[in-house]
């Protein structure tokens, strides 16, 4: 019953059978792996960014399929692949549910801003908070850090 | 003329009350709960040098007195945050850690994202720590807000500090909290956790059988008891004398 769940699940939100265009409905089912709470392949993830791709409402939600990086958990500040609606699309971790250092802030939802190959991000307004960690990186992210606007 | 004819005796007027604010504060002691040291087989040593270093941090830096369900604001020396210092206002959901270690975890909801950060009382970077809102709570953990309805804890950033009545006590929330439908992180319901603050509106079968892992000998385990009352007498006159010099 847990995997007619999932797959039926994204247009029947748990809160009413109204089917919602606000993609992050799925985030409220069972989580069906509990194990590593920062981003690995095949999590699913929430556009945070206003961009086309990341607000169209899918049958599917974005999940990731590989991680730039060493080990394969991505943290806030790492790009990784995912599959959007249908197509693969990099993105840039801000915030994942997983504790970090102290400090830190921590947030309820695996947030992610699409982004092209050379770091041009798609969207144009992030309106969730983004964690200062990320202004470390100025050089890398500065247009993403552009466009942001809450940091935590 | 009183009712009975005779002239009105002269009735002198109250005598005022002298309340001393000063032995109120002295009557009501304080002890923040990362002085109690754990139970455990280190040497009391150890923890009269982090006791010195703790009293030394707090004569320099003012840490208030606050429980799990105040509404605080922090505000921390980052290198990249502008102005180089950031400004976090959430309710403390949990106190955890002893000793220099201490931490609190901090809760807002900023649109609509639930961030939580976990602060070290002792750290160096925290420049300021400012009571917003003093209100004890049913529970000594609040984490189970994190499945509540986001309504319960978003807490405006600009919110003004709610003035202090008085220095006697520190009111307590009786709110019962509303949750988000099931699945939760974690199963409140349970006996385990032992959580008054939230209105469960799960059917009786539900609650009934979330009794099945009570554990009602837990209480009576003398093994488990762990007096604290000599200890905080003695950490708490220690303490006082040495924010006093």
């Amino acid at each position: 019953s847990v995997m007619t769940r999932s797959c039926a699940g994204f247009a029947l939100a748990p809160q009413g059978l109204l089917s919602r265009s606000v993609p992050h409905s799925f985030l409220s089912f069972a989580s069906i792996t509990g194990a590593c709470r920062a981003i690995q392949k095949l999590t699913r993830v929430r556009v945070v960014d206003n961009s086309a791709l990341g607000n169209t409402p899918y049958h599917r939600p974005p999940k990731c399929i590989h991680v730039y990086n060493k080990t394969g958990v991505g943290k806030v500040g790492d790009k990784i692949l995912l599959a959007i609606k249908g197509e693969k699309k990099k993105a840039l971790i801000v915030g994942h549910k997983m504790p970090g250092p102290t400090m830190t802030p921590r947030f309820d939802s695996n947030n992610v801003v699409l982004i092209e190959d050379n770091g041009n991000p798609v969207g144009t307004r992030i309106k969730t908070p983004i964690p200062y960690i990320l202004r470390q990186r100025e050089g890398e992210f500065s247009k993403v850090l552009a466009i942001a606007r809450n940091f935590v | 003329i009183s009712s009975d004819g005779k002239p009105a005796k002269f009735q002198p007027p109250p005598k005022p009350v002298i309340i001393d604010k000063q032995k109120l504060r002295e009557e009501r002691r304080f002890l923040s709960p990362e002085f109690i040291p754990p139970r455990g087989r280190t040497d009391p040593f150890k923890f009269y040098i982090e006791r010195k270093d703790m009293i030394q941090r707090r004569k320099v830096f003012n840490i208030p007195e606050f429980y799990v369900g105040h509404v605080l604001a922090v505000t921390t020396a980052d290198p990249y945050a502008n102005e180089k210092a950031s400004r976090f206002v959430g309710i403390c959901i949990q106190r955890g850690g002893k000793g220099l270690g201490a931490t609190f975890v901090l809760r807002n909801v900023i649109e609509d994202q639930g961030v939580e950060i976990r602060y070290e009382l002792y750290n160096p970077r925290i420049q300021a720590i400012e009571v917003l809102k003093l209100e004890k709570r049913l529970d000594d953990n609040l984490m189970y807000l994190r499945d509540a309805l986001p309504e319960y804890s978003t807490f405006d950033v600009n919110m003004k500090p709610v003035s202090r009545l008085d220095h006697e006590e520190v009111p307590v929330n009786k709110l019962q909290v509303r949750m988000k439908p099931k699945p939760w992180s974690k199963r409140w319901e349970r006996p385990k956790y032992n959580i008054k603050g939230i209105k469960f509106e799960l059917p009786e079968r539900k609650m009934k059988e979330a009794q099945k892992w009570s554990q009602p000998w837990l209480e009576f385990d003398m093994l488990r008891e762990y007096d604290t009352s000599k200890i905080e007498d003695k950490i708490w006159k220690e303490v006082s004398e040495g924010l006093k010099k």
